[in-house]
């Protein structure tokens, strides 16, 4: 017991250096401009808070959609514990979303002009609106939850039978708005390196949105089990880590097509400065993950699925991040770091990220322990048991 | 109809005076500091560019369908039927997608600003609207730097080229570039040079993000109908095999 205990001071004094830290950095950034906190410019006038806080944002944020859709639309019930999690993870994902482009924008305080100003040719209108429509939907998706808490039986009703509109509205917004995020890259086909340029880019960010949001529901029930004493519901993340194998494996066929028919596979084996990048991006986020999940013994075992996860989110971390940075770096003839104050401010939203998740998971009923969960594991362990005799049986 | 700049790079003898009325005509400090900086910035909306005996200017092409256009959220950015390419700071939300997107690398941010906003060349707008030329063509001593309209100007440099073959390049950079732009380079290097872009394509370059966007109202009904289909579907089997369930049970309490 003393363990955790030290654990959990040891990352309370981190998450106070880097809160400190954070706020010290939102002076430098909202005093000085963007040309003292960072090292934007002309040739990379997108930086760390587009390529990871905005683009890894979203992309991490995709186990809600995921999740709903898998669980409200083909009614799989099974994944119904982990769907809470998810959305928590969703809705936080796009506030923080949200926040980190209040730094990022030059001017903030006009982020509402998209309102009623429209120009629907561009795509970052079409991004700016799904931000605003997604996260209004996340807000109703996560409402039942804080209902549920304070015991408000009639709203909670009322939520509940409006939910499949917001999961058909959260599907469709996240869609778009995951795709959209590669869209935007579709106007500069002669600055982005031919490894990531491609007409089907909002294909691929479409799909490896749901490979992340299998990855990253897996990894969030790891470290839930780990760090708040949840019980790790394996067979259920046994499943999410057999449709990572799909997901992946489409992924990396559609990605060698696409390289094939563009005449960029050859570029894979010619040593480049993005070669490099684009060699530990598909090892990462793909080639590994699979190879590992191919091994039933991996797939079954919860480290290896953790693992798995953990690489396949870094991997795709590594992608948005070689979209925004690495593939545009020759064309505009410079190499971008991003400046320590852009690196604290990061660092405090994925902190904040974790406290804000630690302290929901706390005092809301994210885990469905308390009252659903007897009948749900009741079922879900009936369904493990029919599924794991003949599997045993045949070892 | 629409108005254009032809630039003569033959006829350049860079003296720089398009530079001094350009900042003089925007606003912009212009001293010897300033006039030996060789790149467009945030006070600097057009540079002469020297490279040996040769020249060159770097300005704002003003696309005929222009990257930054297509893709400012809020509009502030617009082509006018004129030919300038504007720029209205006061719709500008600062996501700085303009300066991502433009193939030629024209936008500057004013990232040292409390208050930042995009500049560039917008073709004094203000002058063309009322029926004047430019600052930079209109004190332009050798006729290199051209304002007129732009079909007009395409044929007079056809005709330069076609008269005086071996004086220049035979190509008309902003002819078909990108989808043409308003302003037409014409010289006896390559334009690659000077750090021009030359992997441009034909096609204008919103058409990319265009063809995928003007999909979405289309989108919409058909993958929500399938999404509301497929719960309707499997919450079925489930009303079914409940039901069924039921009268299983009620026939066993029976027996």
């Amino acid at each position: 017991m003393t363990v955790p205990r030290i654990r959990f001071t040891f990352w309370k004094a981190v998450f106070i250096v880097i809160m400190v830290a954070g706020v010290y950095c939102t002076f430098l950034r909202f005093l000085g401009g963007l040309g003292a906190s960072t090292h934007l410019s002309d040739q990379f006038p997108w930086g760390l808070w587009i390529g990871f806080d905005v683009m890894c944002g979203v992309m991490l944020a995709a186990g809600g959609f995921t999740l709903a859709t898998a669980v409200e639309i083909f009614n799989i019930e099974r994944f119904h514990s982990v769907v809470r999690p998810t959305i928590l993870t969703a809705f936080l994902g796009y506030l923080l979303v949200c926040a980190a482009l209040m730094y990022d924008l030059g001017l903030p305080w006009n982020i509402w002009h998209p309102l009623i100003m429209r120009n629907p040719h561009s795509v970052m209108f079409e991004v700016a609106w799904c931000v605003m429509l997604y996260t209004t939907v996340l807000a109703l998706e996560f409402l039942p939850i804080v209902l549920e808490r304070f015991r408000l039986n009639r709203a909670l009703k009322v939520m509940r039978s409006l939910m499949v509109v917001f999961v058909i509205l959260g599907v469709l917004l996240s869609t778009l708005h995951q795709s959209s995020l590669g869209t935007l890259y579709l106007i500069m086909p002669n600055k982005l390196h031919p490894f990531w340029w491609s007409p089907l880019l909002p294909v691929f960010f479409f799909i490896s949105a749901i490979a992340v949001g299998l990855a990253m529901t897996i990894f969030e029930s790891s470290m839930s089990s780990k760090y708040f004493g949840r019980e790790l519901e394996l067979p259920i993340l046994r499943d999410l880590g057999r449709a990572l194998v799909v997901v992946l494996a489409l992924y990396g066929i559609l990605k060698f097509e696409d390289l094939y028919h563009r005449n960029a596979l050859k570029l894979v084996f010619v040593s480049s400065y993005e070669q490099r990048f684009f060699l530990l991006e598909i090892f990462l986020s793909v080639l590994i993950p699979l190879g590992m999940l191919l091994f039933p013994k991996i797939r079954e075992s919860a480290q290896g699925l953790y693992l798995a996860a953990v690489l396949c989110l870094l991997g795709f971390v590594t992608n948005r991040l070689n979209v925004t940075i690495t593939g545009v770096e020759n064309a505009v003839g410079g190499r971008y770091t991003p400046k320590w104050t852009e690196v604290v401010i990061t660092a405090m939203f994925v902190a904040l990220g974790f406290a804000i998740f630690g302290l929901a998971t706390k005092y809301l009923p994210i885990f469905p322990e308390e009252k659903e969960h007897t009948p749900a594991i009741g079922r879900e362990q009936a369904a493990v048991t029919e599924i794991a005799v003949p599997v045993h049986a045949g070892d | 109809m629409s108005k254009g700049i032809l630039y003569d790079a033959t006829m350049c003898i860079g003296c720089r005076q398009c530079e001094q009325a350009c900042a003089t005509e925007n606003g912009l400090p212009y001293d010897d500091k300033i006039a030996a900086e060789e790149f467009t910035s945030v006070h600097k909306f057009t540079a002469v560019m020297t490279r040996g005996d040769k020249f060159m200017r770097r300005i704002c092409m003003n696309c005929d369908d222009p990257a930054c256009a297509s893709v400012c959220p809020v509009g502030a950015m617009k082509k006018t039927a004129l030919g300038p390419v504007t720029y209205d700071k006061s719709k500008c939300m600062g996501c700085r997608y303009c300066v991502a997107a433009c193939p030629f690398r024209v936008p500057r941010y004013e990232y040292e600003k409390a208050i930042p906003g995009v500049r560039k060349c917008i073709m004094c707008s203000k002058r063309v609207a009322a029926g004047k030329q430019t600052a930079c063509a209109e004190i332009c001593p050798t006729g290199a730097t051209k304002f007129g309209e732009r079909d007009e100007l395409l044929e007079e440099a056809r005709k330069r080229i076609h008269d005086k073959p071996d004086a220049y390049l035979h190509h008309i950079f902003g002819e078909t570039e990108v989808g043409g732009t308003s302003v037409l380079l014409i010289s006896s290097v390559p334009v690659s040079l000077f750090g021009y872009p030359t992997d441009l394509t034909e096609r204008a370059l919103p058409m990319y993000t265009y063809q995928v966007l003007s999909r979405i109202p289309d989108f919409i009904p058909l993958f929500g109908t399938m999404l509301g289909g497929i719960y309707w579907i499997t919450h079925r089997r489930q009303d079914v095999a409940e039901a069924e369930a039921k009268e299983k049970e009620s026939k066993g309490g029976a027996r």
